[in-house]
């Protein structure tokens, strides 16, 4: 008799199905939803909900390893902003030296932004082993000292950019093929963010098997919850939160590289710049929750781009008072961790 | 067959210190193979922080915990627990928002997901729990609390372990659900399961142990067999304050 078979005789009973929590999805269509009227425009209303998205999507990109690193060891990483960093830089470097060999070929300029993704995610991987060795793991269980330790790592790493690359802003314009939009009607939909979502849903769908139908998901999401219970049952959480800071480490450079192509200009600050903004998703999503995490960065991405169209000046405030709404509603974030 | 042969734990002069305080001073005990050890004491007598010595959460700062006559000492947790003893903390230590398969795939080392389950260990703790069997896919947070400690039993028994070690399994739990946790336990006892068992239940104790361990401010004042503890009320008196005929 196999597992499935032992419990499909429950199966045929009664059995109480665990409800979905909807609201906090619900809410991005309402938001999405009610500002279509203010903007009036279907067709604007389209480009700028399509740009949220994919700023969101790279918003979430970065933040997720930043959550999960926060949920397993109760580890405040503010030095998250260097991995961003040097995968921007990396771009520059990367796409920089494939230019001339890329020439006009659409798939040749593709093929250059997607190295400078994969040099991205290895290089900041690198990094965030040796940062997790040398400035994380002695401050285990020290708050205080966390911030302040990791953010002084940001601004070694930031010196240590500037020695590198030098301390001017460096352009990364989009290649040929990346610019420019699709139409939808009256809609202009601009290519480089079709990528990015795309990149965005992709690596949100990996992360959602990995965590939900892989041994180290289940490992990592009940480490999330009582890592002291995990040990209990014989798995080392230490190196598991190695492999999870790595792998967070590696999504920021990745991460870094959208971002850098986003703003199309990058300097050594420029993950100092997003930190508050990722701090605010994770807070919104629930610190330790990837599917909050998210939903919190769309959120943040569609408020950006709503606001920063109806009223420009109120944009600037938009993510810290979505925040306070967000936990004025749940204080714990959209989808609280529990045992947190 | 020696006494030593026949111990797997021994404690030897324990001492724990949590941050400035010296909780446990000196505890010296063992439990035997095959035996269900009773380890009985008042609220802050240092029971729990005993177990959570032998399970290397709490380092000893002196004093020896032996499993099958090798030291435990400055190992950590995952590596005692890899050499087969299984911990129910008394805060049940439930993943809530994993559901009761993923509990229990969890627990199952050897497992990677629910298919590789053992099947036949997976009826016989359906046998014992029928409520998991029925809560299969539930998120185990949603469950009640007597459904979590059989959840909680369940998940440290899923593979074969050396030592079940317990902490107050029917704390805030109706008597009925007590009674099942009873029969449970017994059917563990009948298989010759080693358990060391916090409770502060003495019907439970008495209907359970073979053998006992009782502590009060941090060190075992009295070892001996369950029955003897039973019977004697003024022993009772003297070690627990009470007496166990009238805690039936």
């Amino acid at each position: 008799m196999t597992v499935a078979s032992t419990v499909r005789v429950a199966a045929s009973a009664t059995i109480p199905k665990a409800q979905f929590d909807w609201r906090p999805v619900l809410l991005l269509a309402v938001i999405a939803l009610a500002a279509l009227p203010l903007i009036g425009s279907p067709s604007t209303w389209v480009t700028l909900t399509v740009a949220g998205l994919a700023m969101g999507m790279i918003i979430f990109i970065i933040a997720s390893g930043l959550t999960l690193v926060f949920g397993l060891m109760d580890v405040l990483n503010f030095g998250h902003g260097v991995f961003i960093a040097l995968g921007a830089f990396i771009a520059t470097t990367v796409m920089g030296g494939m230019t001339v060999w890329a020439g006009d070929s659409g798939a040749a300029q593709l093929l250059a932004v997607f190295s400078a993704m994969l040099v991205a995610f290895a290089a900041a991987a690198a990094l965030g082993w040796a940062f997790e060795r040398v400035i994380v793991r002695p401050v285990y269980g020290m708050h205080l000292k966390q911030i302040l330790i990791t953010m002084g790592g940001m601004i070694i790493g930031e010196e240590l950019i500037k020695v590198i690359w030098g301390p001017a802003q460096i352009p990364l314009p989009l290649p040929d093929v990346l610019r420019g939009s699709f139409l939808l009607g009256d809609a202009a939909v601009e290519k480089y963010r079709v990528l990015a979502t795309a990149i965005g849903l992709v690596v949100f769908a990996a992360l959602a098997f990995t965590l939900n139908r892989t041994k180290i998901g289940l490992l990592i999401r009940a480490g999330v919850q009582d890592r002291e219970m995990v040990e209990s049952l014989g798995y080392r959480i230490r190196r598991l939160f190695v492999g999870v800071f790595v792998a967070g480490s590696a999504l920021a450079g990745l991460g870094g590289v959208l971002w850098g192509l986003y703003q199309q200009i990058v300097i050594p600050q420029i993950g100092a710049q997003v930190n508050v903004l990722l701090f605010i998703v994770i807070i919104i999503g629930g610190l330790g929750s990837t599917l909050g995490c998210f939903v919190g960065a769309l959120l943040v991405g569609l408020m950006a781009n709503y606001t920063g169209f109806l009223a420009p000046k109120v944009a600037l405030f938009s993510n810290i008072g979505l925040m306070v709404a967000v936990l004025l509603w749940r204080p714990q974030g959209l989808y609280p961790v529990t045992n947190r | 067959m020696s006494v030593a042969a026949q111990n797997l734990l021994e404690l030897d002069g324990v001492h724990t210190h949590i941050g400035a305080y010296h909780i446990l001073h000196g505890v010296s005990f063992s439990v035997r193979e095959g035996e269900v050890t009773m380890l009985l004491g008042r609220n802050g007598a240092g029971k729990t922080t005993t177990l959570r010595t032998i399970m290397g959460l709490w380092q000893a700062s002196r004093g020896d915990v032996r499993f099958k006559g090798q030291s435990l000492k400055g190992q950590a947790t995952p590596d005692i627990a890899a050499r087969g003893i299984a911990y129910v903390p008394e805060s049940m230590g439930i993943f809530s928002d994993l559901t009761v398969q993923e509990n229990l795939v969890l627990a199952a080392r050897a497992a990677h997901h629910a298919g590789e389950l053992d099947t036949q260990r997976l009826e016989w703790i359906f046998g014992l729990f029928p409520a998991l069997q029925k809560f299969w896919l539930y998120p185990a947070g949603k469950l009640s609390g007597g459904q979590k400690q059989m959840l909680a039993v369940a998940r440290a028994i899923v593979e074969p372990r050396a030592l079940l070690l317990i902490d107050e399994p029917s704390k805030g739990l109706a008597p009925s659900i007590i009674g099942n946790l009873i029969s449970a336990f017994n059917e563990l006892k009948r298989q010759r399961t080693t358990i060391l068992l916090v409770e502060q239940n003495f019907h439970m104790a008495r209907s359970l142990g073979d053998a006992v361990a009782v502590m009060d401010n941090g060190a075992v004042v009295h070892t001996g067999s369950m029955r003897e503890l039973a019977d004697d009320e003024a022993l009772q008196q003297r070690l627990l304050g009470l007496s166990l005929g009238v805690h039936q």
